[in-house]
């Protein structure tokens, strides 16, 4: 579980895929780096939001979840890759099943729950094309 | 000054529970429930869907269909009696969502099922006095009946945005309130399930409220029930907003598109509305809407919008509100109390 000033500092990639991309060589990275690993000295990092918009690269169902996500199990965890670039893996929502190469799009949902009386973390989790909110 | 719905913005969650599920669990007979109630099926929130999830998806689809920068909206009102904190208001992690702020007005309103069009009222009379430029009100809710009781084949989730503002889709023309100390359904802070006076909710609260607004409203403005091509009815259920408007003068056609409580159970604060954006979703520029709310406790709102020209570009950058109601998947009744946190383990 994380603390409040944890999920204070990490809200803007939680709720908004805000990443950094390299200006100089054009590769977008999530989570966050604050250094390109290809230009070193001579790239140039800037704030970068993904649309959120990809493709399951792979995925697994998880049955035995672990603490904090024991209710919503069974779910569906995936690695996707964004349009822009970045491999980010997360919850794929109910509704249309996950495949490999199926297009997702981003939905706002709770991830969890820090027991009856704590903080209720929220965040983006992905749902299959093709259903209403693709547009 | 033209100032309106300059976006707006549908959501429901895609589960589905039968009045015949229901109905089947509480040996009671679905047909005369059917009849009784005008209510076929109900959303149903998955387990990581509560108001603040359900307002970020329909302020996402508000702020698509107004194409305005996030950052001019200056005030944020979201109406719900299911507020997933009691203290920590829904509106600052909707708005943080939404990239909204942090210059931002931020308030939960609660008003029963009212209380997503109080927060319309709120944003207008700000933009109307130019204190900002636009303000964003939204209704959601994942309402609850207690297991058993009637409310439980109509409390239902779902929520709609709408962003006013000036250059609108529907100019908001006139809105008035009528509101009374009438308890026909309450629910007591950290009460799980709401309580409710049966047929005391009929005559003396919602229609004496509904009837009163709209007339209030039809008298200030010279319309006549004629004069609108849509008109939409808070629906606690299929029956009462039929009633209401019909008792008024409007004629069935007139009510059809809005009565979306059929498909989808009473959303709360969300059920007018998206009663509303269904209609917008169909509207034509010209179309006069007349929309009355209803929040036990008890009061209405009544609004009359005129359709502009805009309607026509923006309302398919957006999913239409008939996708999310089509988009559907039934669930027998173990896994919606399952869902609804109806089983202590």
């Amino acid at each position: 579980m994380e603390s409040a000033p944890l999920y204070w500092r990490l809200k803007r990639q939680k709720y908004n895929l805000i990443g950094t991309r390299c200006v100089t060589c054009g590769e977008s990275f999530f989570p966050p780096r604050s250094f390109c690993p290809t230009c070193r000295r001579r790239g140039r990092i800037e704030e970068f939001q993904f649309s959120g918009k990809g493709e399951i690269t792979s995925y697994t169902i998880i049955k035995s979840a672990p603490k904090g996500f024991e209710q919503f199990a069974p779910y569906t965890v995936a690695i996707i890759k964004l349009d822009e670039g970045a491999l980010i893996s997360g919850q794929v929502v109910q509704g249309t099943p996950a495949t490999i190469g199926g297009r997702v799009v981003p939905v706002f949902r709770k991830m969890y729950e820090e027991g009856k009386e704590g903080i209720i973390h929220y965040g983006i989790k992905w749902q299959v094309d093709g259903t209403a909110a693709e547009k | 000054m033209d100032i309106g719905i300059v976006g707006y913005g549908a959501y429901v969650p895609h589960y589905r529970i039968a009045v015949e599920e229901i109905a089947r669990v509480w040996g009671e007979d679905p047909a005369q429930i059917k009849e009784g109630l005008g209510v076929l099926e109900k959303s149903v929130p998955d387990k990581d869907e509560d108001t603040i999830t359900i307002a970020v998806e329909a302020g996402k689809n508000a702020l698509l269909r107004a194409g305005v920068d996030p950052k001019l909206v200056m005030a944020l009102y979201i109406g719900s009696e299911s507020h997933p904190y009691a203290v920590k208001p829904s509106g600052t992690v909707v708005g943080e969502a939404l990239g909204l702020g942090p210059h931002l007005m931020v308030a939960d309103l609660e008003f029963a099922c009212k209380a997503g069009t109080a927060a319309i009222q709120c944003c207008y009379g700000l933009v109307k006095g130019g204190v900002i430029p636009y303000g964003m009100a939204i209704g959601a809710d994942t309402s609850q009946g207690r297991p058993g009781d009637a409310l439980e084949y109509t409390a239902s989730a779902g929520g709609a945005a709408f962003l006013i503002g000036k250059d609108p889709l529907a100019l908001l023309e006139h809105t008035l309130s009528y509101t009374t100390d009438t308890s026909d359904f309450w629910r007591r802070e950290g009460a799980d399930y709401p309580s409710h006076g049966a047929r005391f909710t009929g005559k003396p609260a919602y229609f004496s409220h509904v009837t009163s607004a709209t007339q209030l409203l039809l008298e200030r403005t010279g319309y006549k029930p004629g004069d609108f091509a849509h008109a939409v009815f808070h629906m606690p259920n299929g029956k009462f907003p039929v009633n209401a408007a019909l008792g008024m003068g409007f004629a069935r056609q007139q009510i059809e598109q809005g009565l979306v409580v059929r498909r989808i159970g009473n959303t709360y604060s969300g059920s007018s509305l998206l009663g509303l954006t269904n209609v917008l979703d169909i509207a034509l520029p010209g179309d006069r809407i007349l929309l009355t709310s209803y929040g036990s406790g008890a009061g209405a709102d009544a609004f009359v919008f005129q359709v502009t020209d805009h309607v026509l570009d923006r309302r398919d950058r957006a999913p239409l509100t008939e996708e999310y109601m089509a988009r559907k998947e039934y669930i027998d009744y173990g896994k919606y109390a399952r869902l609804r946190g109806k089983l202590k383990v």
